[in-house]
């Protein structure tokens, strides 16, 4: 058996990643270029609110401390919040929240599928109610990375701007931390080896049609899985989770 | 003899069709298909449904509004489970839910929700208000996440699609 801490370690890996983007693409709301893709952007960051909540309240069980979702996303600092660096990126112009997106869904389409066959009954579970919201996700973010992509002057040149900005934020996806490798060992996770080759294949497929190119021999940044973040954290999570630290236990 | 009838499964389903789904008022959540289980006990009453959407704010709401109508009508204590798996399909949105959404101006979900469907299939969905073919999709993401947005271009209307999930 994983040991309960990887398992948790893990859930919060995924339950960070989905909160904290749900945070930047709900700061499009408001400001969107157009708005159908204003309620695009919003509906999405409401998917990813309700999977974090699910996946919060599976890591609190475990934890067995009687804590809530709740507390565990707005009472953990920034030390202990175990998102990818590619989710805590800015924004950036229309074309940088395009790309964040459809490097995510590249590699979360595969996993949720693949995870769907997990031999832990929670996550499988959740994983088969999350994997078509991602198939609506990733087609969203592939049509608008081929209409930019194939798009005018400026917008090809825009995204890929984008491209170059945020390819070295996606080596950590596909790169296995300890309670990660763990609960691939215990095919709790899916082997990201294989989850790398679908995604590498989703992503070629896109940029192809989209006119682009994946740079190679890139620096990839890690750490975000172990709690290591940019400065571009601490600021999100002064804004999330400013009521409940100001006024603890607030409710609704 | 009132009392007796109040005691069954009819009785309780009779009420859950009462409960509207707060978005799509025209909808029960027997239509929606989102009750799994009725479990009647001596004083308690265990209900287990189903999100639709993992992000769906209507579903607290719901689940709200059925435990309140219950519990004033039967007397007994609701006791509400949510339920993940299997998970919830708009395969299971009744006929009768499908016409009604078609009368009320939304354009019922016409596919089986299978994950290829939703990657590669342009939909050909049908306007609820002419029965016309020739529409476009104008927003993959409508006034509800569930919902996309089409036009039609025979009638002119736009109108909500029920995507098929
Ligand atoms: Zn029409």
């Amino acid at each position: 058996m994983a040991s309960k801490q990887s398992l948790i370690d893990s859930i919060l890996i995924l339950a960070d990643s989905s909160l904290i983007l749900a945070q930047r693409l709900g700061e499009w709301c408001g400001h969107g270029p157009v708005l159908e893709q204003d309620m695009a952007m919003t509906n999405i960051a409401l998917d990813y609110i309700g999977r974090s909540r699910l996946l919060y309240q599976y890591a609190a069980q475990l934890q067995g401390e009687g804590k809530s979702e709740d507390d565990l996303a707005f009472l953990r600092d920034v030390g202990e919040y175990k998102n990818l660096l590619l989710v805590e990126q800015e924004n950036g112009h229309f074309g940088h929240t395009v790309i964040r997106q459809f490097f995510l869904e590249a590699f979360q389409f595969p996993f949720y599928d693949a995870l769907q066959n997990s031999q832990d009954q929670t996550l499988k579970e959740i994983a088969s109610k999350t994997i078509k919201e991602t198939a609506y996700h990733l087609k969203w973010s592939t049509e608008w990375v081929i209409r930019l992509g194939d798009g005018t002057e400026e917008s090809h040149q825009k995204i890929k701007t984008a491209i170059t900005d945020l390819v070295p934020f996606t080596g950590e996806l596909t790169q296995a931390v300890s309670c990660e490798k763990e609960l691939i060992d215990q095919n709790i996770f899916p082997d990201y080896d294989e989850i790398k080759r679908k995604m590498d294949a989703l992503i070629n497929t896109a940029f192809k049609q989209a006119g682009l190119e994946l740079p190679t021999q890139v620096y990839m940044h890690q750490g975000g899985k172990k709690g290591l973040h940019s400065e571009l954290l601490g600021y999100i999570l002064s804004d999330m989770q400013f009521l409940q630290r100001a006024y603890p236990g607030l409710e609704w | 003899m009132v009392i007796e009838q109040k005691n069954t499964k009819e009785y309780i389903f009779s009420l859950l069709e009462e409960v509207c789904d707060p978005e799509i008022p025209v909808l029960s959540i027997l239509d929606l298909g989102i009750v799994r289980r009725v479990d009647l006990l001596e004083n308690q009453l265990e209900i287990d449904i189903t999100p639709t959407y993992t992000g769906c704010p209507a579903m607290s709401l719901i689940e709200a509004t059925i435990k309140a109508h219950l519990e004033q009508m039967t007397q007994k204590t609701v006791i509400i489970k949510t339920v993940l798996s299997p998970a919830w399909t708009t395969d299971w949105i009744s006929e009768s839910g499908k016409i009604k959404l078609k009368e009320y101006g939304i354009a019922a979900p016409q596919n089986q929700a299978r994950i290829q469907n939703i990657l590669f299939q342009k939909e050909q969905v049908a306007c609820p208000r002419c029965e016309s073919l020739n529409t476009v999709l104008v927003a993959e993401f409508g006034s509800t996440a569930c919902k996309s947005l089409y036009k039609c271009s025979d009638c002119l209307e736009p109108f909500d699609y029920f995507k098929c999930h």
